[in-house]
């Protein structure tokens, strides 16, 4: 078969994910599984109201975290998928011609399912170790009796296995919707965009006078972005991660300790490269040719590198600034909603100086990001890419 | 006028290092269509991105009305490729999520030309220029790619195996088309093929073997596809 079980390892940014969602939900649902086995009866008004607080608190990080990472990471399995089926058509359509079923070869990608197994494994283990300082840390005021951590086997096989069933079944389900479709397509590599909308608004704005001449360069930043929006979504995904994470991990330290902070850091950084690595990646890979067909016309390298990555720079500041009302939103409803009774936790209020430092350190990473890559364009072989076909 | 003097290129280190151009010199008269005919491997597609500029020789001059290319930078090259080439490959290199129209802007933009449409128009696609590249014939589409060159005003047009990639019907109309535009336009034609019939539409033919230019034979006019009976 065309996929092979090293190819289910090979999901790097699905990996990071995973790892990222299964640490942050197995620490929060772990410490609330153990919290569950206290007896409230014996607690006064004050640990009832820290023990509701935390309770409440574990949930809404899980849903919200656990959600946002699982969602992001249906996402970046679907292009994964696709691009897997791009890249090997010729080998699919091969295998349909002779004879094998799309549900045959769809079978095959269970593999990729293998990617989040290693990532809940990884973020499992992570928890487990970081577990007693986050036990410690949860409880330093001593308002709670001190438990310890236990292990909790079902929580492990929720948090471990499921995932990587489900992600294996809809690896399957999702490779068998896009083979459906004629062996000859996939044998000639045939190209189909989608370009109906595009299509039938430009003719429409044409009819009515509408659709201005835009340089050319200009349309093609805009067909650039309009060819791969899951793109556009992964580089506004990474700047709401470095944006929302950095902040709140300044946050964290004051309202609840500087492990949580340092941790939230670590996550948010970890986040953002994966996926800005991942998007640039693909948009680099996916515009090679174009790039060297520009330079070869004579367009200077400086105008086809920022043709080409310039249009995703507006995706990326509004991803930053939804990170930040999403982290101040958030923030602001744990603290007077969910801590509302737990007088130790302070009042929150928005951290100017942390947005500053998280914008400013940004804007730094996300330009150098850019300006490497703008360089790594330059060097394209012309010669190499005129010679793959 | 195109002078090529003395060219020398190969490629890799040590034992395996292949010497591809073996001292190629010629000369290309402006107006002129040069066919250069080779079996593969003969050398001819690596003299032709030499002399578009598109690749470095080892050694030797590439002279453009006296101007030698081979020693430009990056920036000159580019600069040379925008003002003085065009380029028509086998693959075409349409990019796939731009249409016919914006593809062949891509050309004209870059000689500040607005008349683009004539040259859809000259090509026989004035009607698919709202098209994109996957909804149209491979003919079509090396049409596209020959309006793409031809907007952009080219001094000399480079050619590297035009109809390689389509049935012979098709690659008579192409070259036809392209043979026909010359007359219109005046610029100059490199052509690298290792197909015969294209050679006999030309001026001027080179015959390359092993990284050496062979044989050099002129016709005595120049023919369609159809008069030569292709």
């Amino acid at each position: 078969m065309v996929i092979g079980l090293k190819d289910g390892f090979k999901l790097f940014g699905i990996f990071i994910m995973c790892c990222c969602a299964v640490t942050v939900c197995a620490l929060f649902l772990n410490y609330n599984k153990d919290l569950a086995g206290l007896n409230q009866e014996t607690m006064d008004g004050m640990a009832l109201a820290m023990y509701n607080a935390q309770v409440m608190t574990g949930k809404v990080v899980c849903a919200v975290s656990g959600g946002c990472l699982l969602a992001t990471t249906v996402v970046l399995l679907f292009f994964y998928i696709r691009n897997y089926i791009h890249t090997h058509k010729k080998e699919l359509g091969i295998l349909k011609a002779l004879g094998y079923s799309n549900f045959k070869i769809a079978g095959g990608f269970w593999v990729f399912g293998l990617s989040v197994f290693a990532g809940t494994a990884a973020g499992y283990g992570i928890a487990l170790i970081l577990m007693p300082d986050f036990y410690r840390i949860q409880n330093q005021e001593k308002i709670l009796p001190d438990f310890s951590a236990q292990f909790h086997p079902l929580l492990a096989l929720s948090l471990v296995v499921l995932p990587a069933m489900f992600f294996a079944l809809l690896s399957v389900l999702y490779s068998l919707k896009k083979l459906k479709m004629p062996v000859l397509d996939l044998l000639k590599e045939k190209t189909t965009w989608k370009v109906r909308g595009r299509k039938e608004r430009g003719e429409k704005g044409r009819k009515e006078g509408r659709e201005k001449e835009q340089p050319f360069l200009k349309e093609l930043q805009k067909s650039t972005l309009g060819a791969s929006p899951v793109l556009v979504f992964f580089i506004g995904f990474a700047a709401f991660c470095y944006s929302a994470m950095m902040q709140m991990s300044a946050s964290m330290e004051e309202l609840a300790s500087a492990f949580m902070g340092a941790m939230m850091m670590i996550i948010g950084v970890i986040l953002a490269c994966v996926s800005l690595f991942l998007a640039i990646t693909a948009v680099i890979n996916g515009n090679t040719k174009t790039i060297a067909m520009l330079r070869v016309f004579g367009y200077p390298a400086k105008a086809c590198s920022s043709s080409i990555l310039g249009g995703y720079r507006p995706a990326a500041y509004i991803g930053f600034a939804v990170g930040t009302v999403y982290q101040y939103m958030l923030l602001k409803i744990m603290v007077t909603a969910v801590f509302a009774d737990v007088d130790i936790v302070p009042e929150y209020h928005f951290d100017f100086k942390a947005l500053g430092i998280a914008f400013v350190s940004f804007v730094l990473l996300y330009e150098l990001v850019m300006w490497r890559y703008a360089e790594k364009l330059k060097k394209v072989s012309l010669k190499e890419v005129m010679l793959e076909s | 006028m195109v002078q090529v003097k003395n060219i020398t290129k190969s490629f890799g280190n040590g034992d395996n290092k292949t010497e591809v151009l073996k001292g190629i010199s010629l000369t290309v008269e402006d107006g002129d269509f040069v066919v250069i005919l080779g079996a593969s491997g003969s050398g001819k597609s690596t003299l032709l991105n030499v002399m578009s500029g598109l690749e470095k020789p080892d050694g030797g001059e590439v002279l453009y009305d006296g101007r030698n290319i081979a020693g430009l930078s990056d920036a000159e090259l580019t600069k040379f490729r925008k003002e003085t080439v065009g380029f028509i490959f086998q693959q075409y290199y349409l990019l796939p999520h731009l249409n016919v129209e914006k593809n062949v802007k891509l050309g004209a933009e870059l000689a500040g030309s607005r008349d683009y449409k004539k040259v859809l128009e000259a090509v026989g696609l004035g009607e698919k220029m709202h098209k994109y590249p996957h909804e149209l014939s491979g003919g079509e589409q090396q049409r596209v790619s020959v309006a793409r060159a031809l907007a952009k005003n080219p001094k000399v047009l480079f050619l590297d195996e035009p109809t390689g990639a389509l049935d012979e019907a098709t690659g008579r109309m192409v070259l036809d088309y392209i043979s026909s535009l010359q007359k219109e336009y005046h610029f100059t034609i490199v052509c690298v093929t290792h197909n015969l019939n294209i050679a006999e539409m030309a001026d001027t033919v080179i015959r390359m073997n092993s990284g050496k230019i062979i044989e050099t034979y002129t016709n005595k006019e120049q023919k369609t596809a159809y008069e030569i009976g292709w």
